[in-house]
């Protein structure tokens, strides 16, 4: 045998060596946990003994499609999710585009921006919960300070604007994440384009319409669909802000209901497989347009 | 109107956006500072600029056991950033220097658990934690932080270390160390800066998280202390001491932020390596 295949074989060997306490930590924590959690979904566990759980077949499933609450929380989901990606995604891109420019004041600019990323969502749902106070919150206070209304609405508490009081704290946390990716990909586009279009004297709007957008797509894409994915399977923000009122309630905390104070494991389990594959799909999605993104680069 | 003056229009018209973007960011914060300065009898007035009233802050270090809270916070988040950084630097090595069969496979499978909705593992993972005994205990949490903080630390690591030379590696092969040497020796010293980098995201991860923390601690001892603030209860359900929510929200907020602003450009390469580069 050549020594360089012989070298080849070793490093292969090494390779797994390395990998392997990764891949057993991991198959314990997720691949382990994922496979119970769909085999419980087939049963009628419960949490005080999970361990009398009988197989009852499709049944929870059967259950959930007839439960009005768990289309509930699936509407409130994709709404959720909506319209609280699209908003970080224009928002994001405006913040990107500025963030963009050399113009002084953008250190400042990226610092600002960077403070409700770095503030535990827990907290953040906090601090917007007391700004949103019915009585005493400081929204309101300025809202009747300019005549907009003339007493408190308690945002929070009313299902017509409660969702709404989700997606303003979503904005606000994670539009930053956004406006960074995007940053990022805007900052990697190629500079002939830009100068092409000042010597023809293009109207910077067409420009970016025409070069700048075009070329962030992928970018954008990737960004999105990272969103996405996170958005699908809130939990503590709509948990902290209104706890398990069902008119916001999203898919994670049915489950979690369900499982937790409900102690139905076999039910929450379902809604849990059903939330997985929902994720799943988009994972696939992501993953796909990540590697076509992979096979350009420029790695070995 | 001229176009110096339609010019000049533009970027007062930049600037307020801009004021617009920054106050939209940093108010909500600013808030919490200021209502966490009111003592009691001055919460429900809306006043900008109260004079400095730390009796919140000495409230909920009396009311309950938010020192301890910080600790298990703490211990929480620095152990799963040293268990994931160990185990995420060999595998970044195999994966991110060495070809072999189904390793393309095997990080999209990585990058994939990266994605799971944690609900989705939390009866299985109740299961696991129960069967261990660790159930109520910080250990609990550490585990069940790996499904997060490893796949995430895996995939920026080899990102980093792909963008490293060959040359370096080959040189030490020719002098005929042996892997595990190459990885301690060579690649270390050169990732410390993506090694802090990943660490501090790994680090911010489990700080926050909050679904597992929630279901895997019973007693307010254990708590961490996002759960610690969000589970802060008054004298009944209808009298929430907001002055201690927001005194507290600012202790656990404002290291981060110092932390973040301080490592600004290495987090903002670090949440890019970690999402848009394939």
């Amino acid at each position: 045998m050549s020594t360089a295949s012989r070298l080849t074989r070793s490093r292969t060997r090494s390779a797994w060596a390395f990998l392997a306490p990764m891949l057993v930590v991991l198959a314990l924590v997720a691949a382990w946990p994922l496979a119970r959690t769909i085999w419980f979904s087939f049963t009628d566990a419960n949490l005080s003994d999970m361990s009398a759980a009988q197989f009852v077949g499709l049944a929870n499933f059967e259950y959930l499609l007839t439960d009005p609450d768990w289309w509930r929380s699936v509407w409130n989901t994709l709404f959720f999710t909506l319209v609280s990606v699209s908003l970080e995604t224009a928002l994001g891109l405006a913040i990107a585009l500025a963030l963009n420019m050399h113009m002084p004041g953008r250190g400042l600019l990226r610092t600002a921006v960077l403070i409700p990323w770095a503030i535990p969502t827990i907290v953040s749902a906090q601090m917007w919960a007391w700004m949103l106070n019915d009585v005493f919150g400081v929204i309101n206070e300025m809202l009747i300070l300019i005549g907009v209304i003339d007493q408190g609405i308690a945002w929070t508490a009313n299902p017509d604007t409660a969702i709404w009081a989700v997606i303003m704290v979503d904005v606000w946390k994670t539009t930053p994440f956004m406006a960074l990716l995007l940053l990022a990909g805007l900052q990697m586009l190629p500079s002939e384009c830009y100068e092409a279009a000042k010597i023809d004297g293009i109207h910077p709007v067409e420009v970016f319409w025409k070069v700048t957008l075009p070329l962030l797509m992928p970018a954008l894409l990737v960004a999105v669909i990272f969103r996405l994915l996170d958005a699908l399977r809130i939990f503590d923000a709509i948990y902290v802000l209104t706890g398990n009122n069902q008119a916001t309630m999203s898919m994670s905390i049915y489950a979690r209901q369900q499982l937790v104070d409900f102690q139905d494991v076999g039910f929450g389990s379902a809604a849990s497989t059903l939330l997985f594959l929902t994720i799943a799909v988009f994972t696939t999605v992501y993953l796909t347009l990540a590697r076509i993104g992979d096979s350009g680069g420029d790695h070995p | 109107m001229t176009r110096a003056n339609r010019r000049r229009l533009g970027r007062v018209g930049f600037y307020l956006l801009m004021a617009v973007i920054v106050f939209y960011a940093v108010f909500p914060f600013y808030w919490a500072i200021v209502s966490s300065f009111k003592p009691g009898s001055e919460m429900f007035r809306v006043d900008f600029l109260p004079p400095p009233n730390l009796d919140n802050y000495q409230a909920v270090f009396a009311e309950q056991p938010f020192g301890q809270n910080i600790l298990n916070s703490l211990i929480v988040a620095v152990s799963v950033v040293l268990l994931s950084l160990a185990l995420g630097l060999l595998a970044a090595f195999a994966l991110g220097r060495i070809r072999f069969r189904g390793r393309s496979l095997l990080l999209f499978t990585i990058l994939g658990v990266s994605m799971f909705p944690q609900v989705a593992v939390l009866s299985g993972m109740f299961e696991l934690v129960r069967s261990l005994g660790l159930y109520n205990r910080l250990p609990a949490l550490v585990l069940s932080y790996m499904i997060f903080t490893l796949p995430f630390t895996v995939w920026v690591l080899t990102t980093f270390i792909r963008a490293l030379p060959k040359e370096l590696e080959e040189a030490a092969i020719v002098d005929g160390a042996k892997p595990l040497t190459i990885v301690t020796k060579v690649f270390l010293p050169l990732l410390t800066p993506a090694l802090i980098t990943t660490g501090l995201l790994a680090f911010i991860a489990a700080w926050n998280e909050f679904l597992f923390a929630l279901t895997f601690t019973l007693s307010g001892e254990q708590r961490t202390v996002p759960v610690a603030i969000a589970l802060i209860s008054g004298a009944s359900a209808y009298e929430l001491p907001w002055g201690n929510i927001m005194a507290a929200s600012v202790i656990v907020t404002v290291p981060l932020i110092v932390l973040v602003l301080f490592f600004q450009r290495r987090i903002v390469s670090g949440l890019t390596a970690g999402a848009v580069k394939g």
